[in-house]
């Protein structure tokens, strides 16, 4: 898990996980040098070696020594699984709430979900 | 080069400006000097430099004493908040003089740096803004590129852009000639996520030298009902709090285990990261 204190790191780690789960980066394709990323986002290259490690650690990176770091190529199978896992808890339970919070009937919000699943 | 300070004392008369610190700082790192004013951050930079002399304690860079030790100040770069320090002459005259100085001096980017900042080599230093005399300084200091370079709040008068255009040269100018650079500045927010490391000064004395994303995480705010925050806050280093009605916040200073936050989220309690310029504020004395 990404330390959650952490701005910058959180910042780079979202990033660079969008883009595997948009196939913006795909599997074994190089990403950007920490260099550039710091460059980007006008951050100490420490801090963002420091981020790339954390994915190196989570397995969505991997590093070739000399050349750079790679998308794994199951990163975004292993990033999709870890989203459906948690889809209910964080994304479906805290809509839930919300309607109940300010009186949303949940047929209503059933009634949305099956309109959308059938376009 | 790394810097080596050992119960570095200075005095000035009766007022001691630094009060025994003692510091490490391996090289080709970014430094960030934080202190409130009269806070020691100016003395104890001009003790790096061989500006001022030890009044006691060791002072080494590279290994080397600092004071009159020509092979290694000619190695040294201080910028003061006030840019460019000698008021004789044109831009060319403040360049030429630095060119002179430093051996590594890089003149192609000298000249890209004053396009960037808008100065002309004819430009009088006496009558240039208080912006653009902070932007000649930085320049000076960039193409310097001595191995310890620092700049002592070196954006004065600078306007946002052109602060945003300092930290972007000096960020790229650094990942391209790593050396060791310390910075000093009160815009703590806007400059931090520069450091690598940041070392807080306060009365003289050293009270923090740490990772800088190791000092962001340490300070958390724990926020909710009073009695369950105060409960849970409780034995931990306090550095404030405010209450409005029935919620409180209290920020803390210290590691929290994934046990200890897991305790957090079940009593309700929201946790959330300090801005290093609030982690600043409480980790350093008011003064009034």
């Amino acid at each position: 898990m990404f330390d959650d204190r952490s701005p910058i790191y959180r910042q780079i780690a979202d990033r660079i996980k969008a883009d595997v789960l948009s196939e913006t980066l795909k599997g074994d394709e190089q990403v950007m040098s920490t260099n550039q990323y710091a460059a980007f986002y006008r951050i100490n290259p420490a801090t963002a070696a420091k981020a790339f490690q954390q994915l190196v650690d989570e397995g969505v990176l991997y590093k070739k020594r000399g050349i750079g770091m790679f998308v794994s190529p199951d990163a975004r199978e292993s990033l999709r699984a870890a989203r459906r896992e948690s889809f209910f808890a964080e994304v479906v339970d805290p809509m839930v709430a919300e309607a109940k919070a300010i009186g949303v009937p949940l047929g209503e919000v059933v009634g949305r979900i099956n309109e959308l699943g059938s376009r | 080069m790394r810097v080596e300070v050992r119960d570095l004392v200075l005095r000035y008369g009766e007022k001691t400006a630094l009060d025994g610190i003692s510091l490490s700082l391996p090289e080709n790192k970014i430094y960030g000097l934080l202190g409130r004013n009269g806070s020691g951050k100016t003395s104890l930079l001009s003790v790096l430099a061989g500006f001022r002399r030890e009044s006691a304690g060791e002072v080494l860079v590279d290994g080397d004493p600092v004071f009159e030790n020509a092979a290694v100040t000619s190695r040294i770069s201080l910028i003061r908040d006030v840019g460019e320090t000698t008021d004789l002459g044109t831009v060319d005259d403040a360049l030429f003089f630095a060119e002179w100085l430093r051996e590594d001096w890089d003149a192609e980017f000298a000249r890209e740096l004053l396009e960037r900042f808008k100065l002309t080599r004819k430009m009088t230093v006496k009558t240039m803004s208080t912006g653009q005399r902070s932007a000649l300084g930085v320049i000076i200091g960039l193409a310097g590129r001595a191995p310890l370079t620092m700049f002592d709040e070196s954006y004065l008068g600078m306007d946002a852009p052109a602060r945003a255009e300092f930290y972007d040269v000096l960020l790229a100018d650094y990942m391209a000639n790593p050396r060791t650079i310390i910075m000093s500045s009160h815009l703590i927010e806007e400059v931090s996520p520069l450091f690598e490391q940041v070392v807080i000064i306060d009365l003289g004395r050293l009270v923090v030298h740490e990772e800088a994303q190791t000092l962001l995480a340490r300070g958390i705010s724990v926020t909710g009902a009073a009695a369950p925050v105060d409960a849970f806050t409780e034995g931990l280093t306090v550095l404030g709090s405010r209450q409005l009605g029935a919620t409180k916040s209290v920020m803390v200073y210290g590691d929290l285990d994934e046990a200890r936050r897991r305790e957090a989220a079940a009593a309700g309690l929201e946790l959330g990261p300090i801005a290093m310029q609030d982690l600043f504020l409480h980790l350093t004395v008011d003064p009034r």
